[in-house]
């Protein structure tokens, strides 16, 4: 969008991380992460469909710590996109616009999705077993 | 499509540092965007060091203290010195703000100062606002009516007059929409929050009589639906208004017909 030869001026690079910027770009990197789940997901439904030893395979993958860490990554990206969703729903209903609102809830956001990220991790562990 | 880094000729540079005077005790440092048309550079970022013991509180006064004193070649919009003309709309310490009301104690730090974000810039601290205000023109701005002009005004109740406070009070400083990301990477077709709000002002006005032309201007997947609530400009409007509720507003409006 620059006429003639003219610089743009600097953007998201000067421009000071606020909550409100920063839980938006979250919330669409979650999403993109997100939908990366959903194909390993079906990964995971084919490979159990498929038999004993594919199904033996991706646990393998899924139970290493490699896959232990993504998985952890993709419940955090459920919670907070969850709840950050239901922010944004409020504010398409046309609530929630006082810039107090975004801070409180948007710090909100972070402390209920790391507290339910950790207490599935948990649940796992202590309930399944670990892998 | 989004482009995150700055094209080639757009690259800051480090630029020259000019000394405070002897014997000045009280010094902030200011860092300053700038942009010469004539030299075929790259923009370069020159610092300045300002005796605050000889300078007025705002950033605006350390702004033309530095052109009388220190540099002539600074430019700058500047005109009412009290937030109401909207000139001096510039990005301050990392937001958009005006420069006349914006507290230099309120500053940690080195005062670094950017033109408006993601604008063509005419020459330092002044952006080509062109676009901003053909987006403006595109919304009517003005009473439109089918009804004969009446013999005296059109008159509205109080609480009509009402709808429009928070609204009238915008004074087109560009410090929202420069603020938003989604205009940054798709300002060509998408409207952006002041003149966005400046659209719900004429929609929300009971004089007005072309409210459903004005919702069916706005139904297009770019012109309105890509706000996606991201409230740097609410975060931002230095005259603490708010954009992002007045969007919301349209389009809620814009559900409400469809049923």
């Amino acid at each position: 969008m620059t006429t003639d030869n003219r610089p743009l001026s600097p953007h998201l690079g000067i421009y000071r991380w606020q909550i409100t910027m920063t839980m938006s770009i979250v919330h669409r990197a979650t999403g993109i992460w997100l939908s990366l789940g959903t194909l390993v997901l079906i990964y995971w439904l084919i490979a159990a469909a498929a038999g004993p030893d594919a199904y033996t395979a991706a646990q393998a993958l899924f139970g290493g710590w490699i896959g232990q860490i993504l998985l952890w990554i993709w419940v955090f990206c459920l919670f907070f996109h969850l709840c950050n969703g239901i922010r944004h729903l409020f504010w398409d209903s046309g609530r929630g616009f006082a810039i107090r609102t975004f801070y409180v809830t948007g710090y909100t956001v972070w402390v209920i999705a790391l507290l339910l990220t950790v207490t599935v991790i948990v649940l796992a562990y202590t309930l399944g077993g670990g892998a | 499509m989004a482009e995150f880094s700055l094209p080639k000729n757009s690259r800051v540079q480090e630029g020259r540092t000019f000394k405070a005077p002897e014997g000045a005790k009280n010094i902030r440092r200011f860092r300053i965007y700038r942009y010469d048309p004539d030299g075929g550079q790259n923009p370069r970022l020159d610092a300045y060091e300002v005796d605050m013991d000889k300078c007025g509180p705002m950033v605006l006064d350390a702004l033309l203290k530095i052109k009388n004193e220190m540099d002539a070649t600074l430019t700058l919009r500047r005109s009412c010195r009290e937030g109401v003309c909207g000139s001096c709309a510039m990005n301050i310490d990392g937001t958009n703000t005006l420069a006349c009301t914006h507290d230099i104690r309120d500053i940690k730090g080195d005062v670094e100062i950017y033109p408006l974000p993601h604008m063509p810039v005419i020459k330092d601290l002044v952006p080509d606002l062109t676009h901003f205000f053909a987006q403006y023109a595109a919304i009517k701005p003005w009473l439109q009516t089918d009804t004969p002009p009446p013999d005296r005004e059109r008159l509205q109740s109080k609480g009509e007059r009402a709808k429009l406070d928070g609204l009238y009070e915008c004074i087109l400083c560009a410090c929202c929409t420069t603020s938003c990301p989604s205009w940054w990477w798709n300002g060509d077709r998408y409207l952006g929050p002041a003149i966005l709000l400046q659209a719900y002002r004429w929609i929300v006005d009971s004089r007005d009589e072309a409210t459903g032309e004005r919702l069916d201007a706005l139904q297009d997947p770019f012109k309105l639906y890509r706000c996606h609530t991201i409230m740097n400009c609410t975060r931002t409007c230095p005259k603490g208004l708010n954009p992002a509720k007045a969007i919301a507003g349209i389009k809620k409006l814009m559900l409400e017909r469809e049923h």
